[in-house]
């Protein structure tokens, strides 16, 4: 089932397979879907056999930096007498990403069996699903969920009978973006300023509590159960590609599109065939005109460069940008880039944590420049400063919060310069004015 | 956090509500103070439960006070002033009291190339609150600018109170404040 639009046939529902269907929440539903087969297996498993399972499928981490799923768990040394921890990242918080919230609004249980599954197979008996707090609703669902699983005996002290504790609990965030970074959210989660911790020690050597830790996003937990359902080598199968990026993988798609939404495919499908066919093109009358297809963090591509691409982590390398999280922003001819890249360094200036002086300045000035510019008060010169901004933003801080800012913003300004150009010449603001906030 | 070049958060005018009574939260045997020592045991340090225990005041008595900061402090032993730090990272506790219908229209790129501005325009007009961040005059809206909800596919989300709106368009913002009442 699709949400909010139908399923297209083209698209490959192993996640969002019950989107938009109430009943899929209930864990009576849910069982009779299979829910919790996986879960039942994992507990006789070795959890070395599970990581290994997971390796084999070749998934990778959703929220944003790819890293390889059970290479990740591996790195946990299992026996060592500490408390281990789960953190699962429901902080979804990378503009045009909203594809994790659809996970926990239908198919909670879904995320639930996938960090139980994820906690065992890493040696923790906790694990905390770490939510951003606008989500009521699917803090709601959860809860809901848990209390429902937790009466079954699913999670607790004797997890499905098998002698083994495993507790989830929804931890619930309070507005600040940068607690999706994973260090920030164990700082938050421990009741703490959301700063991002210098690294190392990695969490996996201290992180929660000061104990090993592992951090997953809710796509990639939620696609585990599948994986220990129906084997690695059916999801490796799921690959049109790049052998490296395997399995469905979920994208948000929004901007000027006339089908915004979820849609679901497997790695390596055609950029072209998904905007134009699945999302169903531009608006009517309208083109469009550039995209940034990993949440707002990754480099701007031009419609163009945008055809030719194979959607996986590869794919998406070859033009220069990146899969990120699979959030597509999209915007056609009637959009000011300018306009459109100063509010999106606005977002950052406003999200910095402030710790590091090249973000919180690069960020805050690199807002101003822009919107000066769009206000039609800029300089040649001003464009010049931006780069340097940029340069002195990247690779130097401890996070990448500050790359993530001057990413789209100067690839923004290499592919469309004659914009900007055009603003600086005119000496007159954007045909449309910035957000009534300006 | 807000340092940058921001849209003002809730109500950073007038005069200052600091000295009016605070009744407070975790009183001995209430409720509140249960489910306050329930969620301690979910945890092996006590402070994690700052967030969650700031949720429940926030509910309780619709912002987070002076006061407010120093009795959860008690609760999980830490200072008004360590509190005080982390309420300020955070954008969702309210440091002043705000109308009674908190509404929040998101207006990053991905809402804002759907129109948003015209959505905040609308609120702002029908609502009587004039200005971002100050509450209306009969106390019942207060209208700010937020960061991405992660709701982009249905632009414009608007957050009201708990609760999201989404697709709200100009034409919709008279139906939905009467909804409120
Ligand atoms: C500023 C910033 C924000 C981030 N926000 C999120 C987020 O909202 N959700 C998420 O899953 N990962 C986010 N990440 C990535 C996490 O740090 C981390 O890599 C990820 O949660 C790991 O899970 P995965 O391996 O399953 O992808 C963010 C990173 C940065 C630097
Ligand atoms: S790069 Fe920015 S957000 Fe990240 S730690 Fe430094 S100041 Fe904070
Ligand atoms: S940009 Fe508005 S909800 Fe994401």
């Amino acid at each position: 089932m699709g949400y909010p639009h139908k399923s297209h046939p083209r698209e490959t529902p192993v996640l969002s397979k019950h989107f938009g269907n109430p009943e899929a929440r209930k864990l009576e539903t849910w069982k009779s879907l299979g829910g919790y087969k996986a879960l039942q297996q994992a507990l006789t498993m070795d959890p070395v056999a599970i990581q290994n399972v997971v390796k084999e499928s070749g998934l990778r981490g959703r929220g944003g930096a790819g890293f390889p799923t059970g290479l990740k768990w591996s790195f946990m040394k299992l026996n060592d007498g500490k408390p281990h921890y789960l953190a699962c990242n429901a902080d979804e918080s990378e503009p045009g990403t909203f594809k994790d919230r659809e996970i926990m609004r239908w198919t909670p249980h879904a995320l639930i069996e996938g960090c139980a599954i994820g906690a065992y197979a890493i040696g923790a008996e906790t694990a905390y699903i770490y939510v951003r707090g606008e989500f009521t609703e699917p803090i709601a669902r959860l809860e809901e969920a848990l209390k429902e699983a937790r009466a079954a005996g699913i999670i607790g002290n004797n997890a499905m009978g098998s002698g083994k504790k495993i507790d989830v609990w929804v931890h619930r965030g309070a507005g600040a973006y940068i607690c999706g970074e994973e260090t920030a959210l164990m700082n938050s989660l421990e009741g703490k300023r959301g700063n991002p911790r210098i690294k190392p020690p990695f969490p996996a050597v201290s992180g929660l509590f000061g104990q090993p830790t592992t951090i997953n996003n809710v796509e990639t937990l939620t696609a585990v159960p599948h994986i220990l359902n129906n084997g690695a080598e059916w999801y490796k199968a799921m690959c049109l590609s790049s052998p490296k990026s395997t399995g469905s993988k979920l994208f948000s798609v929004c901007g000027n599109v006339a089908k915004p939404g979820n849609y679901e495919v497997v790695m390596g499908f055609s950029f072209k065939e998904f905007l134009y066919d699945l999302c169903g093109g531009p608006l009517p009358g309208r083109k469009f005109k550039a995209l940034i297809p990993g949440g707002s963090s990754v480099p701007v591509i031009t419609i163009d460069e945008a055809e030719s691409v194979k959607m996986d982590y590869e794919g998406f390398l070859e033009v220069g940008t990146m899969l990120g999280s699979g959030g597509v922003i999209i915007f056609d001819d009637a959009q000011s880039m300018p306009r459109q890249l100063a509010r999106l360094s606005r977002f950052y200036a406003h999200e910095s944590c402030a710790q590091c002086t090249q973000c919180r300045e690069g960020t805050a000035w690199m807002t101003k420049i822009l919107e000066r510019i769009v206000a039609g008060q800029g300089t040649f010169e001003d464009l010049d400063t931006i780069f340097d901004l940029a340069e002195n933003m990247t690779g130097k801080t401890i996070c990448v919060l500050s790359d993530s800012c001057a990413a789209p913003v100067t690839s923004g300004i290499n592919k469309f310069r004659g914009e900007f150009e055009a603003l600086i010449k005119g000496k007159r603001s954007s045909t449309v004015a910035m957000g009534a906030g300006v | 956090m807000s340092h940058g070049p921001s849209a003002p958060s809730a109500a950073p005018h007038g005069q200052s509500h600091d000295h009016e009574p605070y009744q407070p939260v975790f009183t001995p045997g209430s409720a509140r103070k249960q489910e306050l020592d329930d969620l301690k045991t979910r945890y092996p340090d006590k402070r994690a439960c700052l967030l969650p225990g700031l949720w429940m005041i926030q509910q309780d008595r619709g912002w987070i006070s002076e006061d407010a900061m120093r009795e959860i402090g008690e609760q999980l032993g830490v200072t008004a002033a360590y509190v005080k730090g982390v309420v300020t990272f955070y954008t969702m506790y309210h440091q002043h009291p705000v109308g009674q219908h908190f509404i929040q229209v998101c207006t990053t790129s991905p809402c804002l190339c759907a129109g948003a501005d015209k959505v905040v325009e609308a609120f702002l007009e029908h609502t009587g609150c004039k200005e971002l961040g100050l509450t209306s005059p009969d106390g019942k809206y207060t209208v700010i600018e937020v960061e991405c909800l992660g709701a982009c596919g249905f632009a414009t989300p608007v957050q009201i109170n708990e609760d999201y709106v989404e697709n709200v368009t100009p034409e919709k913002v008279p139906e939905i404040l009467r909804g409120l009442q």
